[in-house]
């Protein structure tokens, strides 16, 4: 039993990076949320798997809230915000596929590198776990630095989170409270990037965020 | 134990008087009742702490703090040498407000942080641990930086407060990094630092350490330019005590950390402090000898001060460091009682600078004069502690510096080098500003006190109020007792000389005739009684004689005026002409002083001029650089405001990778 709730909690968490890489080089706003909905769905299993491994009844809401907001509500939305701007057929320049895609793998192999050994006293599952979520959240971060629409940019602060939530269930003990908030503040600050995304657009007529730093009058 | 106890409830009140400055400060009378509380208050730690002078010492530990570690107090001999230092002056200076502080304009600036000040240099005293001392060395700087911006709204003394508060921050930054390297992996308590002994590398970082940080509060050259800026700016009394006795709790902190916290010293560790020091005491009276303005005069006379204090305890340590007890001993006591007598005479000048100030509300020496007709017992008193300052004997100043020459005297036993050349050569810039702080004085007090008045403010002052003068008397009747009985000083002081420097000095009392004996006999001895019997008795004879031989007929006359008539007092002597062959003579190499005579042709009816400019080594050489290295740096650095978000997020994605990668590869 043990050996066998290691193996599907590790190969829930490795799916999750899996499709980080997949919304790294995604250049198609469409296909992008739909990795982040599909991301989210293996997050809430994965959240799912811990319940069941941890006997925690309570991660069960951990993974509903996940299931409800990530997969369906927020990529809804966000869906809805392309097409309401005029974006839903654009393709979005990546520069550098190959380096962005071997860059994150260098991620991966420094996540592993920093979480394991660090971790060596504690639970396997949540060790593998922690490595990568990191890896998740480094990749998150990877995308947001890498990316020029804005819409883009949320995306991979959604995903960015995911890694959050993936670690801290795969911790011992995280209250239900604190994923709670997690979750909601998520929430609230999709809401705002939102109005944020409309304003902009209202005003530069895209939401390339060069056109603000043009606007600024900063050196290009 | 009983110490102890007396600073902790006295640091309780003098908060709680804090509160009263703080709440009554505009009533009638609450000057006098906050500075007699603070009279009382530190009067009776002062004499709760000179019976502790010699021991056992006791300790006591409160909860509060940092968790796990607690505020520790202890009183030691040495805690108790300085608790004497610090609460005899805070007790005259307090002495001296109750007259003083009745001209204050806005009592509410000063009221509440006088308490505090003091509250906080007891606390530095007692800490036996890192945060405790160092919080009671913040509350000590954040509240003297309040008095110095007591009177903000005058010209340059929100200068002042800031680069004061820039130094402080700077000196206490040192100090926590100082803690740092002596904690390792000890902990914070003094106990602890004590049981390990770091090596002689991080021995002498913490030595750095401290030495910055300590001598930036203390005025070492060339951390002091905030000094004769900001110790004129407080109010006189604050003067004083900042002057006389924060910079005493300074070298206390210094003492501390190096001679007791650092354990065995290795030799080379004294060089900079010897070296520091003896360039400290000349710059310091350098400066004074070309200053006019009386108070920031003092404040450079303080410096100087510090340095022979610094040249004293360089000395000590080197002779500890080479297992020469006995001299390490004779230098800590000189370094010791020199700190005690600056106190003394240094709040005794202030107090008169006090006095002149609220009589004429100038503090230009050159538009004074003659004041010693119109403030006859104040002026006394200011000869008095001059003449002790500029080591004359019989007066304590002289006894203190001739045991640092003594000590000075044993070093060729030291087997190093280094120090058998640094050492006289420091002794020889001691020995040149122990005379130029002589000619410093004699320009102050003459023409201060002396001559004609040469405005009218000087001519229409009046003598201070009672308090003051008794303030400043008490202090110079300690003055002259402590220099006709040095040996009673030196052997209060043994006890904390025992314990830091492995020796103390021979007992004095009981010594024939109370001489002081600070080696053997046959190699040098002074007695302060003697000599002043002698002064006494040569003085008194020889003026009996003049009077009876050359008659008591004051006769009064024209002066001859060379033919012309319409000399005035502006005529007189000036204090820059007094001090102008010094300043061609030193200070054309030190200042870079320049004269710009502008002579007219005989036949043009033009006024002539002299111009002269001093250019102040330490501000051209080493803050003017420092200030443009910052302002090129922030200017560089200034475009990482206006980033977009994406190179903000790069920044931080780098930055993490970068940390991420130091554990991963370094773990």
């Amino acid at each position: 039993m043990h050996s066998l709730s290691f193996d599907v909690a590790h190969m829930l968490a490795g799916f999750l990076v899996l499709l980080s890489f997949m919304m790294l080089y995604q250049d198609r706003l469409g296909a992008l949320i739909n990795a982040l909905a599909a991301q989210a769905v293996v997050l809430s299993l994965s959240v799912a798997w811990q319940a069941i491994i941890q006997e925690a009844p309570h991660l069960f809401i951990t993974a509903g809230l996940a299931i409800g907001f990530k997969a369906v509500v927020i990529p809804m939305a966000l869906r809805r915000i392309i097409v309401k701007l005029g974006i839903d057929r654009e393709i979005e320049t990546v520069g550098g596929t190959g380096l962005t895609m071997l860059a994150g793998i260098g991620l991966v192999a420094l996540s592993l590198q920093v979480v394991l050994p660090v971790t060596g006293g504690s639970d396997p599952v949540s060790r593998e776990d922690i490595a990568l979520a990191l890896s998740v959240v480094l990749l998150g971060l990877l995308m947001m630095v890498t990316r020029r629409n804005a819409v883009s940019q949320v995306i991979g602060f959604m995903s960015l989170e995911n890694g959050i939530v993936l670690a801290a269930t795969g911790a011992r003990g995280m209250p239900l409270v604190v994923e709670i908030s997690v979750a909601f503040s998520i929430l609230i600050a999709f809401i705002v990037v939102g109005i944020f995304l409309f304003r902009i657009r209202e005003r530069f007529d895209t939401v390339d965020v060069q056109a603000l730093d043009r606007f600024r009058g900063e050196r290009r | 134990m009983m110490a102890l106890g007396l600073v902790v409830y006295g640091v309780l009140a003098l908060l709680a008087v804090a509160l009263v400055g703080a709440f009554a400060a505009r009533q009638r009378d609450a000057g006098t009742v906050v500075y007699s509380l603070c009279l009382a208050i530190s009067g009776a730690i002062a004499i709760a702490a000179l019976g502790s002078l010699a021991g056992p010492g006791a300790e006591a530990a409160f909860p509060i703090g940092l968790p796990g570690l607690g505020s520790h107090l202890r009183v030691d001999p040495l805690a108790a040498c300085f608790l004497v230092i610090v609460d005899l002056g805070a007790a005259a200076a307090s002495l001296y407000a109750i007259g003083y502080g009745a001209h204050e304009h806005e009592p509410q600036r000063v009221l509440p942080f006088y308490p505090l000040f003091l509250a906080g240099m007891n606390l530095v005293v007692v800490a036996d641990d890192a945060y405790t001392f160092l919080f009671a060395w913040e509350l000590m700087s954040l509240a003297s930086w309040a008095l110095v911006m007591s009177h903000h709204r005058e010209a340059g003394n929100a200068r002042a407060g800031y680069i004061y508060l820039v130094m402080a921050s700077f000196g206490t930054l040192a100090l926590l990094m100082a803690f740092g390297v002596l904690a390792g992996g000890s902990g914070f308590g003094f106990a602890a630092m004590r049981a390990a002994h770091p090596g002689a590398v991080s021995g002498a970082v913490v030595l750095g350490l401290a030495l910055v940080g300590a001598g930036s509060k203390a005025g070492l050259a060339p951390l002091h330019v905030w000094l004769p800026l900001a110790h004129p700016a407080a109010p006189s009394h604050v003067s004083a005590l900042m002057s006389g006795v924060m910079t005493k709790v300074a070298i206390y902190g210094f003492i501390r950390i190096v001679f007791d916290l650092l354990g065995p010293t290795v030799w080379w560790w004294s060089m900079p402090v010897l070296l520091v020091g003896g360039l400290t005491a000349a710059l310091g009276v350098l400066h004074a000898l070309m200053e006019r303005d009386l108070k920031r005069l003092l404040a450079y006379s303080t410096i100087e001060n510090i340095g022979i204090i610094f040249l004293a305890l360089g000395l000590a340590l080197a002779f500890r460091a080479n297992g020469l007890p006995a001299g390490a001993a004779l230098a800590l006591t000189a370094g010791l009682f020199h700190a005690f007598n600056h106190m003394l005479f240094k709040s005794v000048l202030f107090f008169g600078a006090g006095a002149v100030l609220t009589a004429t509300g100038e503090r230009d020496i050159e538009k004074l004069g003659g004041l010693i007709h119109r403030m006859p017992i104040s002026s006394g008193a200011f000869l008095v502690a001059a003449m002790a300052i500029a080591a004359l004997p019989p007066l304590n100043g002289f006894a203190s510096e001739w045991l640092a020459f003594q000590a000075i005297f044993v070093s060729p036993a030291l087997p190093q080098w280094g120090l058998k050349v640094l050492v006289p050569a420091v002794g020889t810039l001691l020995a040149l500003a122990a005379a130029l702080v002589a000619a410093c004085f004699v320009r102050a007090f003459g023409i201060l006190y002396l001559g004609r008045p040469r405005t009218k403010v000087a001519e229409t002052a009046v003598e201070t109020d009672r308090f003051s003068l008794l303030a400043m008397l008490v202090l110079c009747g300690l003055c002259v007792l402590a220099g006709l009985l040095p040996g009673v000083v030196i052997d209060a002081l043994a006890p904390s000389v025992q314990a830091l420097a492995g020796a103390r000095m021979p007992a004095q009392i009981g010594t024939a005739w109370l001489t002081i004996v600070p080696v053997v006999d046959a190699r040098s001895s002074y007695n302060g009684l003697m000599i002043g019997l002698f002064l006494v008795i040569v003085a008194w004879g020889s003026a009996v004689l003049v009077h009876r031989v050359a008659g008591r007929a004051t006769r009064r006359s024209r002066p001859w005026d060379c033919g012309y008539p319409g000399l005035g007092p502006l005529a007189q002597y000036s204090a820059a002409s007094l001090s102008q062959p010094l300043r061609r003579v030193l200070g054309a190499v030190v200042f870079r002083s320049r004269e710009v005579v502008d002579m007219p042709e005989p036949g043009t009816l033009r006024a002539a001029s002299i111009a002269k400019s001093i250019i102040d080594p330490v501000w051209v050489g080493v803050f003017a650089p420092l200030g443009i290295a910052v302002a090129y740096v922030a200017g560089k650095v200034n475009h990482l405001q206006f980033l977009t978000i994406r190179r903000y997020l790069g920044i931080v994605f780098l930055l993490l990778v970068a940390l991420l990668l130091m554990v991963g590869v370094g773990g």
